[in-house]
């Protein structure tokens, strides 16, 4: 009864658990990003699933409709989204930057490659 | 006229400049529009600060929306005390800027950097303004993507891995903020921050509400880089481009220990953070924990900006620990570090700026000598680590004095020792730059560097000199913090 009812909180739960997990657990930076992508979806669900009422229908006066959906979750996960893929289009160029000055994108040969530039005071990214 | 849309233009100005310095494409008329830009969102905050201590709160209605409805900008004493030390700071930087990116951002990236400055100054002030809760997340990252991309253009590659890692943490930071808005949102039924405030009460106690406070603390303290979720902190100020790490030690942190005292007193109050939960007890424990942990830990650094960010995340343990009071005392005492901490962390940057131009790095073994080679900039550096120590007649001294006697007033005299004994360990980790650049002789391999440029000298030292002046004459800093302690904890009166 509860899980049914409850499915939208149980699958928001369950996403954010995995996007969580795949941030921490991964050491490739591109599934990193991913991760963090499904942990942001995770909350899209959380907001647009109360919005929906069973039998609504578009916020739009008419004689013959008594039940509207709430329109506002929906604009806000819009302009969530909007912020989503900005955060993500810079996560990945920002990983484009990286494996062109490491030539990784491994996050354990990176922090051993930087735990060796630890002993040289100036490490250019140019080697200029 | 033009003073009502004030709120407005706080945000609006900074926000369209970005734009015209990306069409500009030009190092100096896109340093000139941010200059101009900067310095009007800092008349703004001044204007807006003045006013609000005058007549309380300030409404806008954002496109004459009717306000519960539409977006509304809402500014008190306390949002615009905390916009005033951004703008400021923002204003110190700028003209800094022009030669102090010279030698750490790429030439055709100089426009860039502007734009940036600008998208992040927009971001930092519409959280202070904004009086709506998804309108505060969207400008939290409007503000954070920027700083990401600033933190980038360091020279140093480790830039790129330090932004990286801020932009994963800062972003499950702000998700999980989002995530206790929604969760609000779904309680009350509104995002008006004084809608939802005044719906609260009525809500009761909720799991709803206790989830939603818990998703929201967690995610501003990874903003704030509270220990022990501070782990982006110290890479992403010591990568980034000088003025950067000043703009951001100064201000992006304190921009969200300005979010988690909004909610901790005016959105969910203080009768449901602190009286029904443990809230404070453990805001206390973590506040005593980055007071020392990371000062040690500062202690052992060999690089003076690596330095400086752990002193930062110690120093934040001071701005929670007065929020962990649930006083008028010790808030206001939070307030007044809160400014202080950014006089001195963001001049110590500053000077720091200029070493790092000379000696080509913030490495101890490339300061070593510096009291001979830059005798002005390490003075100035030795007084700015005087008023992190708190020493009487700097203005660290003020805030920490302010704080002992909150914690005096409370009848919690162990927390004097506490504050005292942190207060040595920032002892040891400034005496570190002072045994490098006197006790040491300067490296033979570089020749005497010279000072730094008057561009970024005189700024650096305006914010050093500020740093005295305010621990010697504190009437002004302590009038404001005054009311801005009184402000936010007004609705703990009401309800007695």
């Amino acid at each position: 009864m509860t899980l049914a009812s409850h499915f939208s909180y149980w699958v928001t739960v369950l996403l954010l658990m995995v996007g969580l997990f795949i941030v921490i657990a991964r050491d490739n930076l591109i599934k990193k990003l991913i991760g963090l992508g499904i942990f942001q979806t995770a909350v899209y669900l959380l907001y647009i699933a109360p919005g929906k009422l069973i039998g609504g229908v578009a916020p739009i006066i008419g004689g013959q409709f008594a039940v509207y959906s709430n329109p506002l979750p929906h604009v806000l996960i819009l302009t969530a989204i909007v912020v989503g893929v900005a955060t993500l289009a810079l996560g990945l160029a920002l990983v484009v930057r990286i494996k062109e000055a490491y030539g990784s994108i491994d996050e354990d040969e990176i922090l051993a490659m930087d735990a060796r530039d630890d002993t040289s005071p100036v490490a250019d990214r140019d080697g200029s | 006229m033009l003073t009502q849309h004030f709120p407005a233009l706080l945000v609006v100005v900074p926000l369209v400049a970005a734009p015209i310095i990306v069409l500009a494409r030009h190092a100096l008329a896109s340093w000139l529009i941010a200059l101009l830009a900067t310095a009007a969102s800092f008349g703004i905050a001044a204007v807006l600060l003045d006013q609000t201590l005058a007549d309380g709160v300030i409404s806008y209605a954002m496109g004459s929306w009717e306000i519960p409805l539409g977006i509304e900008y809402r500014i008190d004493a306390a949002g615009a005390f905390v916009a005033l030390i951004v703008a400021g700071m923002g204003l110190i930087a700028m003209p800094y800027s022009r030669v102090g990116i010279a030698a750490e951002v790429r030439s055709e990236e100089h426009y860039l950097y502007y734009a940036l400055m600008m998208l992040c100054l927009a971001g930092l002030l519409g959280i202070l303004v904004t009086g709506d809760a998804f309108n505060l997340f969207v400008f939290l990252e409007v503000s954070s993507l920027a700083t990401y991309v600033l933190i980038a253009m360091g020279r140093d590659r480790r830039a790129l891995v330090a932004a990286y890692q801020y932009l994963l943490m800062g972003t499950i930071g702000a998700t999980l903020y989002v995530l206790g808005v929604g969760l609000l949102y779904l309680e009350t039924g509104t995002l008006n921050l004084a809608d939802m405030a005044a719906r609260l009460v009525s809500v009761g106690d909720s799991r709803g509400v206790l989830a939603a406070l818990a998703f929201i603390t967690v995610g501003i303290s990874l903003k704030i880089a509270l220990f022990p979720l501070h782990l982006w902190l110290p890479n992403a100020y010591a990568y980034a481009p000088s003025p950067v790490s000043a703009f951001l030690a100064a201000t992006a942190t304190k921009v969200s220990i300005y979010v988690l005292m909004r909610y901790f007193f005016t959105i969910f109050g203080p009768t449901e953070v602190f009286d029904a939960r443990a809230t404070g007890a453990i805001l206390l424990g973590l506040s005593l924990a980055a007071m020392f942990v990371p000062a040690i830990v500062a202690i052992f650094q060999h690089d003076m900006k690596r330095l400086l960010a752990y002193s930062s995340v110690s120093q934040i343990g001071y701005i929670t620990l007065g929020i962990s009071m649930d006083s008028v005392e010790g808030l206001m005492a939070s307030a007044m570090h809160l400014f202080n901490h950014a006089l001195t962390k963001g001049g110590l940057f500053l000077v720091l700026g200029g070493v790092v131009l000379r000696c080509r790095g913030a490495g101890f073994d490339r300061l070593a000598g510096l009291g001979h080679t830059m005798p002005m900039a390490s003075f100035a550096m030795v007084v700015g680590g005087l008023s992190l120590i708190g020493v009487p007649g700097s203005a660290g001294f003020i805030s920490k004095w302010y704080l002992v006697s909150a914690a005096m007033h409370e009848g919690q005299w162990w927390l004097v020792g506490a504050v005292l004994a942190s207060s040595l360990l920032a002892v040891i980790y400034v005496w570190r730059f002072v045994e490098v650049a006197y006790f040491r002789a300067p490296p033979a391999d570089h020749p005497a560097p010279g000072e730094a440029p008057l561009s970024m000298f005189l700024p650096a030292l305006a914010m050093i000199v500020a740093c005295v002046y305010f621990g010697i004459d504190a009437t002004w800093s302590s009038d404001v913090a005054m009311r801005v302690a009184e402000v936010l904890m007004s609705s703990r009166s009401i309800v007695q």
